[in-house]
């Protein structure tokens, strides 16, 4: 009861929070992408009937919502894990071997390219073209979180860490 | 000052004046440049890189989207040019599918075309090798994202001629493809089935449903009487399939073709388009002469009215409710015919040779079938019927012209003009300024109404009446004029409304040809048809006034009601449950979904429904009751909008709306 | 200024005053690099240290407690370039860096420095090739064989107090543009400079401000493109971090050169602190007055936005960035028209990137000429790289152009490392300069003066300033297939040769690294890769093959043992790889044979064992595992 209670509430907040976005906007087409980016960090990811919504407010088609928000790397259209983990592919991490850390971070977990995030939604595991900390590199962020000078071994042991962090969380 | 509009094209000078672009400069040179994403009436894309040319001191660049200047030195077809072209069309050919040689649109595929004419003799590059679903959804138009080359040719012209947006680009890259939202069917979207995005797309990633083999099951169904109807705008259209040029009227040769295919009966949809002028300027005049709601728009555009029907539920009325000819036809055949024919019902089958892909759409609205039986069988377009011809093997060109049967096959011009646009407006008037000032027409022509504007408004003076008329095609304008109408800016008292621009001619079930002047070659055509007739004015229809007197009666009468009217629904744009937002875990519990689609979000539903779910919660009703918030119950004009259970309450407040909730909870237990 | 907002002067001298009280400061690196090497735990060790020692130490001038004797200030700066290094601590007056700084050194640096003045000797950074140990900044060869004029006070200054910033003359040439010049003049004096555009191309960006100027629109926009995308450049990252007022004034500029009134930064998605610091900097200068509403008292008003990139390479191209401030899908548009003729919201547009727009104050200040005594004729002034790759010390610098790529990675650089970071002799092969867009160059190459033409006349491209130098053990095959990789993911998909090109280019060189490949793929890699050039629609694709054109240029032979004799001369390509066991190392221990996945070795215990060449599929897990070093070639 109570669970179910807090689950209505969190989504009637979050639909608040998208009217609100849009209104703060002015419901200009426009300004798409900071609604939608907005909008992101409420829900995460951007469900499809939430573009929709957005459609509807700003007066434009859902088609174009959906280019948009296909487009762009950063908008995600499918639930994330908890631990989004980003690979650094830029040129400087990949002349120090970032391929690997990809490679054992994708076995350690069963993913793929083609399937990112784990059944569990712990982890997704994605590639960036470049996060700019060239000089730490091969680099990976947990959650924002830079890790610089890594390789394969430490990668995954991060991994594990936080396994063993989720897992005592649980007992 | 005209001396220096000159540049050089391939050595050669060359004029220009008021081309927008290097590349109608290089086409009035008489060098047809390849291109896919280039259209006159859309914007300037730049995406296919055909129209390369060599200019010097600038290099390589796309003609489409340079500004011709006095002095360029332009080359066309250096080596440099020609391999980088052939090498483009390669890379097409790689990424597209393969099966050339059974895909509709192989006869006039411009992939296939340039390939050839580019001398394109090895594809050197892996191909694709993974097939994508394809959209076979509805029945007007199929979409093979396969064979797509991602010009964004449909995109455009769906977003900047007919202003809807239904298809777009989606993802990025090698992964771009163009889908309607969310990848959807075109079924679920917003798409009117105008088809405008056929028409265009230079490959078959979309094309017209072809329903060619139904018909031929119908004819070599020994029990079916297989009739056909052929709208005004195939006449002018489908010699151009054999080779004859656009504009030329073939009606004779087409009933001779039909009838050696094995079509029983051949009518003419004119003799409906005279019967709909009828009924559509009596439900004008009453309107403008009982201060009924005006403007009136017209309703024979199946794409507009569904076009209508999405985005203006709340001028639903301002429609006419008059069926378009096609409809008008069906039903009228189904009524008559059989008796006349000596048949059941259930054995006559009507065919429709139609311009138009949405008419496919029109034909299986639910409201045009009486008993599951469908007014029109089956619909063809133009392309299908010269498909069928060459099914035959009918030499079309030295076919006798034969007439058409009688009565459904007489018309006067009035029914044929329908398919130009400001057609329907100038018939209209034909039989208005008689029937208003009870004289007879000096010349049935109103010049005034034709034209290739977008949106034409113009002033007609009958008698001491001043009629405010419009005359708009493409659906962008079409919204435009809602627009205003929607916000009492205009005093329209008529408005036509055609989604193809140019009017029928134009549709998307007709030849494939991307040349201005094919349109207007067309329109010609109609209106040269209209002269050669002995008859212009609807209402001189000797068959139409016999029909009257047979079989419907009063003309806006009850009978002519029941045959010859519809009426219209309000439409989701898109299918969507919307979302959950307040409930337990209940069994059944009660669905209260609010509408929170524009129009109903304006009127204040999003308020609402947070009360609504305050209330909910204050009772302890999470477990009895689902909180939805959803768009559209296609009730935009009465908003709020909310459903309890299956209880549909529109302009609802708090009150209202938990009255019901507690009415329903207590009749459940 | 207007609204009783204080003045410049007011400010200088406020802050000025403020900061006599304070006889040390210490600057704790909070770059990225540092950052992500726990920069902010060293800061918070520090500061408790110092106030374990009873110390009043400020972080912020304006600290409420004036009256209390606080001598030492301790704050937080941008990136200092030094990032191999990190995270970075510096004490001033004394001008020492600390490096690879950790919290447990906190109470050291306080003891021994703040309260001393003594020099901690273990965290002075030691000079791997002279020994010599360099305990202040201007001792470090990174940093003495620099000129850094743009980066100058980033890395020093706290990027958050716009009040130290103006202190150092900050928004002077702002005001000057403002006030004392026209518009013509402005344009004229960045025009002199012979400015070049930062973000790749090089335009020269006095034309382009005079081209905006010239159309008579009343609405103008600016648009300051911070979306650096090159994989291994973070030029731009570093100044928005470390001085984003330099670049707000320097979008002030250019706006008031072509008479602009509204202005757009658009930023990295991927760079959360550059956005966080960008627009507090825009709300501190609205809130001193500086933008807004009468600028200096003048005229002319300016509004500020703050854009976030959405994820998109794509979007550093003009057209495309433009698109996606519009709310569109990042798709360039043909050109023309151009952006300054018709831009934003179809109106003129000049978009400058961060590093020209940082650049400009400096020149508006110190005027044209005095700019033009650093770098070459045709590509005055300096440019900021980011040193990175197989590299001692990697990191970001700025040199005058008509450096050599040869001071840059040996006297800056510090030398070429092998993989696992030691310095080794010979080792260079190539430096990549430019990113997806540039090109490889190679050791005949090093000497040469880099400016805007002489790297494009060798088939590269200054581009925004990457440079990741490879070691001999660098494939440059697959080098090319990792950027073409790069622009295939972030090719937009609009025009054909982009969009179809990169993807047959990088099935093409997949083919080449798996051995794949006939002798007809490399002329076909050629010609298709010189249609993609010619023909693209934006610089994105026009640039995309330069990687694969520049390494069949310089590498061919390397290309050629990849598709003729199918070997790979660096041993990177694992389909090439012919793994063998060394009978002479091979003791016979079997490690390998149960290690190896597919059962592809054989042999007898203690003698030498074999591998089934049939059988392996070159994972290499056997090399491995090999405690003797017995198996080459994987």
């Amino acid at each position: 009861m109570c669970c179910t209670g807090c689950n209505s509430d969190k989504n009637l907040r979050k639909f608040e929070k998208v009217c609100e976005i849009i209104n703060k906007y002015d419901h200009q087409p426009n300004k798409l992408i900071p609604i939608l980016q907005e909008i992101q960090k409420e829900y995460r990811y951007l469900p499809e009937k939430v573009q929709s919504y957005v459609a509807t407010s700003l007066g434009i088609p859902p088609a174009r919502v959906f280019g948009v928000a296909s487009f762009y790397a950063n908008f995600a259209l499918k639930p994330k894990g908890k631990y989004v983990v980003h690979v650094c592919n830029g040129t400087a991490c990949y002349v120090k071997g970032s391929t690997a850390i990809v490679d054992a971070l994708y076995k350690k977990l069963g993913l793929s390219n083609e399937k990112p995030t784990s059944d569990d939604m712990l982890f997704t595991i994605e590639t960036v073209s470049c996060l700019g900390a060239c000089g730490l590199a091969p680099v990976i962020t947990i959650n924002g979180k830079v890790h610089g000078q890594m390789n394969a071994e430490k990668a995954t042991s991060l991994i594990d860490e936080i396994v063993t962090k989720e897992q005592n969380n649980d007992k | 000052m005209n001396t220096e509009k000159f540049l050089t094209i391939n050595g050669k000078q060359v004029e220009f004046n008021a081309e927008r672009n290097l590349l109608e400069v290089i086409r009035k040179a008489n060098i047809d440049l390849p291109t896919f994403c280039y259209h006159s009436d859309l914007s300037i894309y730049g995406s296919c890189r055909l129209c390369i040319v060599e200019i010097e001191g600038m290099g390589v660049v796309t003609s489409c989207s340079t500004t011709p200047k006095a002095g360029m030195i332009v080359k066309t077809h250096t080596d440099k040019l020609r391999k980088m072209r052939k090498i483009y069309l390669e890379l097409l050919l790689a990424n597209h599918h393969q099966g050339c040689t059974t895909c509709e649109k192989s006869d006039c595929c411009k992939l296939h075309d340039l390939a050839r004419r580019m001398n394109v003799t090895a594809v050197r590059f892996k191909c694709a090798e993974e097939t994508k679903a394809i959209d076979t959804s509805n029945e007007c138009l199929v979409r093979d994202t396969n064979k797509c080359i991602l010009c964004g040719d449909c995109v455009r012209a769906c977003s900047e001629i007919q202003g809807i947006g239904a298809v777009d680009f989606a993802y990025r890259g090698a992964k771009a493809t163009v889908i309607p939202a969310f990848g959807k069917d075109l079924s679920k979207v917003e798409c009117v089935y105008c088809g405008l995005c056929a028409s265009v797309c230079p490959t078959g990633a979309i094309t017209p449903k072809n329903h060619i083999e139904r018909v031929w099951s119908a004819i070599n169904n020994e029990n079916k009487k297989v009739v056909a109807q052929i709208a005004p705008a195939v006449r002018v259209a489908l010699g151009e399939m054999f080779g004859l040029e656009a504009g030329t009227v073939t009606t004779g040769k087409i009933v001779a073709a039909l009838k050696m295919i094995g079509f029983d009966k051949i009518y003419d949809t004119s003799f409906a388009a005279d019967l709909t002028v009828i009924e559509e300027t009596n439900e004008f005049i009453d309107r403008k002469t009982k201060k009924g709601k005006l403007p009136l728009f017209t309703s024979c555009c199946p794409a507009w009215v569904k076009f209508a029907e999405q985005y203006y539920s709340d001028l639903l009325e301002n429609i006419s409710s008059c069926r378009s000819p096609q409809q008008m036809f069906g039903s009228l055949a189904k009524e008559t015919l059989p008796k006349s024919l000596g048949i059941d019902k259930e054995n006559l089958y009507v065919v429709s040779i139609m311009p138009c892909t949405a008419k496919k759409f029109e034909a299986k609205r639910p409201e045009f079938s009486t008993d599951g039986n469908a007014d029109v069988d089956v619909v063809l377009t133009t392309q299908e019927l010269g498909k069928m011809i060459k099914q035959a093997g009918i030499q079309f060109n030295d076919l006798m012209p034969e007439s058409l049967d009688m009565p459904l096959g007489f018309k006067t011009g009035a029914g044929v003009i329908f398919g130009a646009s400001g057609g329907v407006s100038e018939a209209v008037l034909r039989y208005a300024s008689e029937k208003l000032t009870g004289l007879k027409l000096e010349s049935v022509d109103f010049k005034q109404v034709r034209g290739n504007k977008g949106i034409l408004e113009k002033t007609v003076t009958i008698g001491d009446i001043e009629l405010k008329l419009a005359i708009v095609h493409g659906l962008k304008n079409a919204r435009a004029i809602a627009e205003k109408v929607r916000q009492g800016q205009c005093d329209y008292d008529f408005i036509e409304v055609m989604a193809c621009p140019g009017g029928c001619i134009a549709g998307a079930g007709q030849p494939v040809s991307l040349e201005c002047k094919t349109k207007q070659q067309r329109t010609n055509g109609l209106y040269d048809a209209d002269k050669m007739l002995q008859l212009h004015k609807s209402q001189d229809n000797p068959y139409v006034l016999k029909c009257y007197k047979d079989e419907l009666g009063e003309i806006g009468g009850h009978k002519a009601h029941e045959l010859l009217h519809t009426s219209y629904q309000s439409r989701k744009r898109i299918n969507n449950e919307g979302f959950s937002l307040l409930g337990g875990s209940g069994e059944e519990r009660l669905q209260v979904s609010v509408c929170v689609g524009t129009s109903c979000y304006l009127k204040g539903s999003q308020k609402l429904l947070q009360k609504i779910m305050n209330y909910v919660r204050e009772k302890e009703l999470e477990n009895a009751v689902d909180v939805r918030a959803t768009f559209c119950f296609e009730k935009c004009d009465n908003g709020p909008n909310v459903k309890v259970g299956d209880k549909q309450i529109s302009k609802c407040n708090l009150d209202t709306v938990c009255a019901e909730i507690a009415e329903q909870l207590k009749a459940t237990v | 200024m207007t609204n009783n907002k204080s003045s410049l002067e007011d400010i200088r001298s406020y802050y000025l005053q403020k900061a006599q009280n304070f006889k040390q400061r210490v600057i704790v690196c909070a770059g990225t690099g540092c950052v992500a090497n726990g920069a902010l735990d060293v800061y918070k060790s520090i500061l408790d240290a110092i106030e374990k020692q009873g110390i009043k130490a400020s972080t912020c001038i304006d600290s409420p407690n004036e009256d209390c004797n606080v001598e030492i200030q301790i704050s937080k700066s941008g990136c200092q370039g030094f990032c191999q290094a990190g995270p970075l601590v510096s004490i001033e007056p004394y001008g020492y860096l600390y490096v690879h700084v950790k919290p447990e050194d906190a109470t050291d640096i306080v003891e021994q420095t703040l309260m001393n003045g003594q020099v901690v000797d273990r965290l002075v950074y030691i000079d791997p090739l002279s020994g010599n140990a360099c305990p202040r900044t201007v001792d470090i060869p990174f940093y003495n064989k620099q000129n850094r004029v743009v980066l100058g006070r980033c890395g020093h200054i706290d990027p958050e107090e716009i009040k130290e910033f103006i202190s150092l003359g900050g928004y002077e040439s702002a005001r000057k543009a403002f006030l004392e010049m026209t518009s013509e003049q402005v344009c004229e004096e960045i025009l002199q400079s012979g400015l070049r555009g930062r973000g790749g191309g090089g335009f020269i960006t006095g034309r382009k401000w005079q081209f905006a100027l010239a159309e008579k629109n009343k609405k103008k926009y600016i648009i300051c493109n911070g979306d650096e995308g090159d994989p291994g450049a973070f030029m731009d990252r570093s100044l928005m971090e470390g001085n984003p007022h330099r670049v707000i004034e320097g979008i002030m500029i250019a706006a008031r050169a072509v008479n602009a009134d509204e202005a757009y930064v658009y930023v990295r998605a991927e760079y959360p602190l550059a956005v966080e610091r960008i627009r507090k900097a825009v709300a501190d200068a609205e809130a001193e007055g500086i933008l807004g509403d009468n600028i200096f008292g003048s005229k002319f008003n300016m509004k500020c936005h703050v854009m976030e990139g959405a994820g998109a390479f794509v979007c550093g191209e003009e057209t495309a960035l433009m698109a996606s401030i519009e709310g569109q899908r990042g798709m360039p548009m043909p050109k023309p028209p151009f952006p300054a003729q018709k831009g934003l919201f179809g109106k003129p547009t000049v978009i400058n990137n961060v590093e020209t727009l940082a650049t400009v104050p400096l020149i508006i200040k110190n005027g044209s000429s005095k700019y033009r005594e650093l770098g070459t004729k045709n590509s005055p002034g300096t440019k900021t790289f980011a040193l990175t790759g197989h590299i001692v010390n990697t990191g970001l610098i700025e040199v005058p152009f008509g450096t050599t790529l040869r001071e840059i990675i040996y006297e800056i650089g510090g030398g070429v490392t092998d993989d696992k970071g030691r310095v080794i002799e010979n080792g260079f092969k190539a430096v990549q300069i430019g990113g997806p867009s540039g090109g490889c160059l190679t050791k005949d190459h090093l000497d040469i003066p880099i400016d805007f033409d002489s790297v494009k006349e060798v088939g590269a491209m200054v581009g925004s300033g990457g440079l990741v130098v490879m070691n001999k053990d660098t494939c440059m095959v697959k080098i090319a297939h990792f950027f073409m990789q790069f622009t295939q993911n972030e090719s937009c998909g609009k025009c054909v040769p982009c969009r179809e090109g990169t993807k047959q280019m990088l099935s093409l060189l997949t083919d080449i690294v798996e051995g794949k490949a006939d002798s007809e793929t490399l002329d076909l890699l050629e010609s298709l890769a010189e249609a993609v050039r010619d023909g693209s629609l934006c610089g994105l694709g026009k640039t995309a093959p330069n990687p694969v054109l520049s390494t069949l240029r310089y590498f061919r032979s390397e290309y050629e043992a990849h598709v003729l004799q199918k070997r790979c001369p660096a041993g990177q390509c694992k389909a090439l790889a012919l793994p063998e066991i060394l009978s002479g190392l091979c003791k016979g221990c079997g490690l390998c044979k149960r290690k190896c996945p597919v059962g592809a070795i054989s042999g007898e215990k203690k003698e030498p064992h074999k591998i089934d060449q049939n059988k392996c599929i070159k994972c290499g897990t056997c090399a491995e595992a090999c405690k003797f070093n017995a198996i080459v070639g994987v």
